[in-house]
């Protein structure tokens, strides 16, 4: 059994049909898990079901062997699952260091290590600690929402098209921020478009087909699976 | 001596006044200002909700002089305000919990809820009416004047006399304190930046474990202690009619909108930009005039720019040349 799993979801939004059949996601701690598919895929859906973000009509979502299945997303966060949404991500109005300690907002304790801990992975956000976030460019935002969400100290984190309209130079940047979050031992579930790349730093990956699982394998193996290069990756 | 004659004359009628009034407004604005920024819908019912609390605090002011409780020198109502504040929070809540709350839980459009807000409007502006009556009323006791006009030429030998009433002193300085401790507490505690994080990206602040009902509980008790001392100052200052409450609610707006509407800090300044050029352009120059030109060219007229029955033209006016310039308003930055 993985620490953080959805097993055999199956569910959309309010009455409407289906996106997701029967899909099942796992990662471990100290993991990256991608999340890949064509558009329409499911892959979005697939995640904010893990969250609570949609009502499950079958299904379990499990962290460390408890059932979470009913929880709503905000007592998912108190289980330790932190979310990076695609866009809207940070607090645009409030400082870096106030964004912070908004994603610090239900701990009791001291949050201050916490904060100092954040500067050592993103050393830039030291610098702008009183910059408004609207001021920042595209891939130090990334870093501040990536901030924001480990402020809880995360055992799993999950990040919805964390590279989406950032330039390659800066894709390559945060994949780098990313796999220093891995190091710290957090369970990470990330949907991608930029598949390879993607995959180059992934553990493991789910290639998600109209809600379903099609196919599923380490990064590498994915890479060189002649089926999904053909079928998405573009050959 | 004539020069130091006409500034005294421009501290006795335009300054102090309009400082007092911009004062009242920026309250109310601030309230506007707060609700939009969180709650997310224009207020309507903002002005009669000043006068329920205001209402409460004369209930309260009267029960106490009927005790034969003062303050002395300072009016009875300002110890009748905290009582007042909090049956006007208790007001807002129930407004909420069987109102609002609804159209919230069910992401109706802000116009809606707006449209909510007229409701709740004419049903305060009824229970208004119905416990204290349409009329007129003034319900300051204590010392009514800081400086006396007579007293301010004896003093100074000057020929203009320089009234300070102590409600004007009292107002500016009880916003000062106010505005000051709202600020502190919107930008140094963790609950009012979450307040700021729940108004900026309400999904964020959802997503990092911020309780969306006790941000509207509190921006319910902060709005309450706003309205309630808003509107009593303006009472104490001027007189209690349910009546120019409701019509005080466009200067509000019209402060909240100039100070781009969402932000604390404007709506406070903008309700003295509003005042100020209320007053400005209301004000008969004449004897200004006559103090600095020389006798030759003293002038005929009044020399007012506009009859004081236009006063709300003047916010109308300046909210439509605002909205047609700078549509976020004159002070940009941050929200909330």
């Amino acid at each position: 059994m993985a620490f953080f799993e959805g097993n055999e979801m199956t569910g959309g939004y309010g009455n409407g049909p289906d996106i997701i059949n029967s899909c099942s996601v796992k990662v471990e701690r100290g993991e990256i898990v991608s999340i890949l598919g064509p558009n329409g895929a499911g892959k979005s859906t697939a995640m904010k079901a893990m969250l609570g973000l949609i009502n499950l009509k079958s299904g379990i979502v499990k962290i460390n062997g408890k059932d979470i299945t009913k929880l709503s997303p905000q007592d998912r966060v108190k289980e330790g699952i932190s979310f990076v949404p695609q866009t809207k991500n940070v607090f645009a109005g409030m400082t870096v260091e106030e964004n912070l300690e908004m994603g610090a907002y239900l701990r009791e304790d001291d949050y201050k290590k916490i904060i100092t801990e954040i500067y050592e992975l993103f050393p830039i956000l030291r610098k702008k600690k009183n910059q408004l976030v609207g001021e920042l460019s595209g891939g130090q935002r990334q870093q501040v929402a990536l901030g924001r969400a480990l402020m809880i100290k995360p055992t799993v984190l999950m990040l919805d098209e964390p590279t989406a309209g950032v330039s390659p130079i800066v894709m390559d940047e945060l994949f780098d921020h990313i796999l220093k979050v891995k190091k710290t031992n957090v369970a990470i579930l990330m949907v991608e478009q930029n598949a390879k790349q993607a995959l180059s730093i992934s553990d493991r990956g789910y290639v998600l087909v109209t809600g379903e699982n099609r196919y599923a394998g380490t990064g590498s193996e994915l890479l060189n699976d002649p089926r999904v290069r053909s079928s998405f990756l573009g050959g | 001596m004539d020069f130091l004659n006409a500034i005294i004359l421009l501290l006795n009628y335009i300054f102090v006044p309009a400082l007092t009034y911009g004062s009242q407004l920026a309250l109310g604005a601030i309230f506007v200002t707060l609700i939009y920024g969180i709650l997310r819908f224009a207020n309507f019912a903002t002005g009669d909700m000043m006068s329920l609390g205001t209402m409460f605090a004369i209930l309260f002011t009267w029960y106490f002089q009927s005790l034969g409780i003062s303050l002395g020198v300072l009016p009875t109502a300002l110890l009748a305000i905290p009582f007042a504040i909090i049956l006007t929070i208790i007001y807002m809540l129930c407004v909420d919990k069987f109102v609002f709350k609804f159209y919230r839980v069910n992401k109706s459009p802000p116009v809606q809820l707006a449209m909510v807000s007229i409701g709740v409007m004419f049903v305060t502006q009824a229970v208004v009416r119905i416990v204290i009556g349409p009329g007129d009323r003034r319900f300051f006791d204590g010392k009514k004047f800081l400086i006396k006009a007579s007293e301010f030429k004896e003093m100074t030998g000057l020929n203009e006399g320089l009234a300070i009433k102590s409600t004007q002193i009292i107002t500016i300085f009880i916003t000062l304190v106010l505005v000051s401790i709202l600020f502190w507490f919107l930008n140094k505690t963790k609950t009012g930046k979450s307040m700021k994080a729940y108004s900026d990206n309400e999904d964020l602040a959802l997503l990092s474990g911020i309780d969306p009902k006790r941000i509207v509980l509190i921006t319910w008790i902060i709005a309450g202690i706003l309205a309630t001392i808003g509107g009593a100052l303006y009472g104490l200052d001027k007189s209690f009619k349910p009546f120019t409450y409701f019509n005080n609610m466009l200067p509000i707006f019209a402060a909240a909108i100039v100070g781009g509407i969402g932000n604390p800090f404007g709506a406070f300044l903008g309700g003295y930009v509003i005042a100020f050029s209320e007053i400005f352009l209301t004000y008969a120059y004449k004897k200004f005039f006559m103090y600095i030109l020389p006798e030759s060219l003293e002038p005929d007229s009044l020399l007012q720019l506009l009859s004081t029955d236009y006063k709300f033209a003047v916010s109308f006016s300046i909210l439509v040349i605002v909205l047609l310039y700078r549509p976020s308003g004159i002070f940009k930055g941050k929200v909330l």
